[in-house]
């Protein structure tokens, strides 16, 4: 089997889904790519099935939150080909306000506890999953407390200001 | 799983079924996380995993904590083998900022993180041998995880949680004592090793035990995105040092031994071979050391390289350098970098995106433990519960790695 090179799959995955695929980089000499939740799971399902890709390895499944962003929350899925030897990275930016995205767990079992702690900590719903429920933090929480607003420290606290610590 | 046993679910008035809490502390399950499992006799109908219950939100606090104040938190994952989380670490900032390492840096972390998955597997293995009931050979091979320790000691001045290495090399070069301690570990261990191997590897207990139970279909393992021995232990021969080489794993010559049935005897097996390669790679190391530029322990890269402290009372410019990384003043660049290293349980993985401050925007780790952990539950259906026990043995669960 032979690898495939990121303008090879950027090539694939352009005739495939067109302009859905956004804001292809390649940063440190892995491929990533934006696109939108609607073809979300049309996109993991071509690149899990597909054979010229075959990105059988669902390597993690996490979100980023942009606060001064319109769609403020980015779930990234990192994927990897192992028969292929390549990487890929998708992201997909959703409104924070209204976090819902369809579940991975259709195509891999082990997206069930990943999406669950990205729900946990960002309060991302993944539509479909089978329990979604947290899964770090207690039950009572109430927050998602990777989300930005959020602080680290007791904001009261003096001897703990962010800028002591760089931030 | 006999499917002649009458299954009950929770409301059935003529249910049988114990509850077993098998945890939160319970000797057999190795850390903190809890079991709920629903037993009919021995055997366990189903199970809910619970966990958390040492989460530190460690990816809240590295966003508030520059470059080198992260690194003691990767020590607090997997603490059996803390030193390759802390390379791991170093590796992934260095790739952020484009730093190429000496050769003689490389290879020393080799050796230490070599070590460090020995000192890794001897736990998993000989607890395996200790739950199905043979304490000798724990007490046995036990002891090399001490001399491991020492060595540890010897380099960086602590055991557990090593917080070995600087972003950029290591704080000092190994010493005559380190080097001595190595070569003596290099002659004794091998020995151990193969007496335990006499006594477990055709061990009829043992094997009895151990062979047949939890199998794991390649299919099933890479579905629930297992990797590491594990994931070896199906037959797929995935491994991060040989598919994306960092740390100059190229050079060496080595095998990836895998299993074929995915059980725990198989398990057992390729965390034992994998213990006989990293001795075979720490030789290597060591004779590759010879032939480098003794001293060299560090890239040179001042912007990023903590100076050493003679250094900062005595010296102009170590002193500007010194307090422009303490104070953050230097830029590191605007960028997103996974980058992935073998450790003891499998891929752990750094997903890191700077936004130009000192401090992370964002890191996430891809912990093997946490991610190996979630068949458990699904596993155990239909399993004895003195079988799920060491299922959970040889899936080498570390809580610290688990809950992050």
């Amino acid at each position: 089997m032979a690898a495939i090179t990121n303008q090879e799959l950027i090539t694939i995955l352009g005739d495939k889904f067109g302009d859905k695929i956004v804001n292809v980089s390649e940063p440190y000499g892995l491929l990533t790519f934006e696109t939108s939740k609607d073809v979300i799971i049309s996109v993991l399902t071509f690149l899990k099935e597909s054979r010229n890709t075959d990105f059988n390895f669902l390597t993690d499944i996490t979100a980023v939150h942009y606060p001064e962003k319109k769609h403020g929350i980015a779930v990234v899925y990192h994927l990897h080909s192992m028969v292929k030897r390549v990487r890929v990275r998708i992201k997909v930016f959703i409104d924070e306000h209204h976090p819902h995205i369809p579940t991975a767990t259709v195509l891999w079992n082990g997206a069930n506890w990943m999406e669950r702690e990205t729900y946990d900590l960002f309060g991302v719903k993944f539509d479909g999953h089978p329990d979604l429920r947290r899964i770090l933090n207690m039950d009572e929480l109430g927050v998602h407390p990777m989300l930005k607003q959020y602080p680290l420290e007791d904001p009261n606290r003096v001897d703990k200001k962010d800028e002591y610590f760089g931030r | 799983m006999n499917h002649n046993q009458p299954v009950y679910t929770d409301n059935d008035p003529q249910s049988e079924l114990v509850t077993l809490n098998l945890g939160p502390t319970h000797p057999a399950t190795h850390g903190v996380f809890q079991n709920v499992l629903q037993l009919d006799g021995e055997r366990i109908v189903s199970g809910v995993s619970t966990i958390g219950y040492i989460h530190r939100a460690f990816e809240k606090i590295a966003e508030h904590r520059p470059f080198y104040q992260i690194t003691p938190l990767t020590d607090r994952l997997n603490y059996c083998s803390s030193p390759i989380n802390n390379m791991g670490w170093h590796m992934t900032v260095e790739k952020l900022l484009n730093i190429t390492m000496p050769k003689r840096v490389d290879y020393l972390r080799v050796i230490i993180m070599e070590l460090a998955r020995i000192s890794d597997h001897i736990i998993c293995n000989t607890i395996i041998g200790q739950d199905t009931g043979a304490t000798t050979t724990f007490l046995y091979l036990f002891q090399f995880r001490e001399h491991i320790y020492e060595i540890y000691e010897e380099i960086c001045g602590a055991r557990l949680t090593t917080n070995i290495g600087r972003i950029g090399g290591f704080e000092r070069d190994f010493n005559e004592i380190a080097f001595a301690k190595i070569n003596k570990f290099l002659k004794e261990f091998p020995v151990a090793l193969k007496e335990f191997e006499n006594l477990l590897n055709r061990n009829r207990i043992f094997i009895d035990r151990t062979a047949g139970v939890a199998c794991v279909t390649p299919e099933q393992a890479l579905s629930y995105s297992w990797s590491g021995p594990l994931l070896r232990a199906t037959g797929v021969d995935y491994d991060v040092r040989v598919s994306e080489p960092y740390s100059s794993y190229g050079d060496f010559d080595f095998e990836v031994p895998v299993g074929t049935s995915g059980d725990i005897y198989d398990r057992y097996l390729v965390r034992n071979e994998e213990m006989w390669q990293s001795v075979s790679l720490i030789q290597q190391a060591m004779d590759k050391l010879k032939h480098e530029p003794a001293g060299i322990f560090h890239a040179d890269v001042p912007e990023f390289y903590l100076p050493a402290k003679e250094q900062v009372y005595n010296n102009m410019e170590a002193l500007i350098y010194h307090f422009k990384i303490v104070m953050g003043e230097i830029d590191a660049p605007k960028a997103e970098v996974y980058h992935a290293v073998e450790g003891g349980n499998g891929e752990l993985g750094f997903y890191l995106i700077n936004d130009g401050g000192r401090t992370p925007y964002r890191l996430h780790f891809r912990r093997p433990s946490f991610i190996n952990y979630q068949m458990f539950a699904h596993m155990s259906e239909g399993m004895l519960l003195s079988d799920a026990i060491i299922n959970m043995s040889s899936m080498n669960i570390i809580a610290g790695e688990l809950d992050a």
